[in-house]
């Protein structure tokens, strides 16, 4: 399977995942430009974490007016599976692929640590491989990670089972100690946690890989 | 033609910044400060020759759709000449 890393002006993890990708997932990895008006021939897409156009004016606001965007929408419109990670997290609810928003940290400080995340729902191509109520231990590195949405969106979240994975300890506010979430469809999911710094024994831990194996797994099967 | 659009958190969105500063402002001794809510506003200078009509409507367009989020921020819109 071969899946496509969308790299911006400002991504700084796109290496990152490409490495978990092919050498700690074995599978084909390939970068995507941000002006890129096609994703090529993909079976799933990872926005990495970064500063995508600096994350100026706001983090990804940018970066949703980029051509490869506009083919991302339609990826996922058709039921392509695409994985946000961090400033891909940011992306993703800029563009309205996912709902809510992520601001700054309530302690006003970049957070650069391993967390213990639980695995809030299995009910995804993103998450099969673990078990509902699992804990991972996976880096976040922040400094605007604080998941906001209205209540009526957090209920629907947590009713439709669109929660992928919640804080253990909340480091930076987060509503419902939300670290991640799936959209409707639940092909899109993003996380704030980095999954490609714990898919190597090196990185002293690799509980990222349930997330990347689970990706690759779904994506094996997935219609488009 | 200028004009200055301003972004800030909706009221009801946790403004940590704000707080902050409210916090910071209350230890200098500025007791009267109740609350403090941080926000941003862009100087915009118009090419030449757009209409008033023209320009409030590109304003609006961008203010919308690029300088603030709907999600968490509210926006107003000022032609200042």
């Amino acid at each position: 399977m071969n899946i496509g890393i969308v790299v911006f002006p400002g991504s700084n993890c796109d290496h990152d995942a490409w490495y978990a990708v092919s050498e700690n997932l074995h599978q084909h990895a390939e970068f995507i430009w941000h002006d890129s008006a096609s994703l090529g021939n993909v079976d799933a897409v990872i926005l990495p974490g970064g500063f995508s156009y600096g994350d100026y004016l706001r983090c990804g606001a940018i970066a949703k007016f980029s051509p490869v965007m506009r083919a991302i929408r339609n990826f996922a419109r058709d039921g392509g599976l695409v994985l946000g990670i961090c400033n891909g997290f940011q992306v993703l609810t800029e563009a309205g692929l996912l709902p809510g928003a992520l601001v700054r940290n309530d302690t006003l400080k970049f957070v650069c640590r391993t967390v213990a995340l639980e695995v809030a729902t299995s009910n995804s191509p993103f998450t099969h491989q673990a078990a509902k109520g699992q804990i991972l231990h996976i880096p976040v590195a922040h400094g605007e990670g604080f998941y906001i949405a209205d209540e009526r969106t957090l209920d629907q979240l947590e009713t439709d089972d669109r929660i992928a994975f919640r804080y253990r300890e909340n480091p930076n506010g987060s509503m419902r100690h939300i670290a991640g979430i799936l959209n409707e469809q639940r092909n899109v999911m993003g996380m704030m946690p980095h999954p490609e710094r714990a898919a190597d024994p090196l990185m002293g831990s690799t509980d990222g890989l349930f997330i990347l194996q689970s990706l690759a797994g779904a994506a094996v099967q997935s219609p488009v | 033609m200028k004009a200055r659009v301003y972004v800030a958190m909706k009221p009801s969105v946790l403004d940590p910044q704000g707080q902050t500063i409210c916090h910071a402002l209350n230890g200098l001794g500025h007791k009267k400060i109740a609350a403090v809510r941080q926000g941003k506003y862009f100087d915009i200078t118009l090419a030449e020759g757009a209409t008033r009509e023209e320009a409030a409507q590109e304003l609006d367009e961008i203010a919308r759709d690029v300088l603030s989020n709907g999600v968490i921020e509210d926006y107003r819109v000022e032609i200042l000449d």
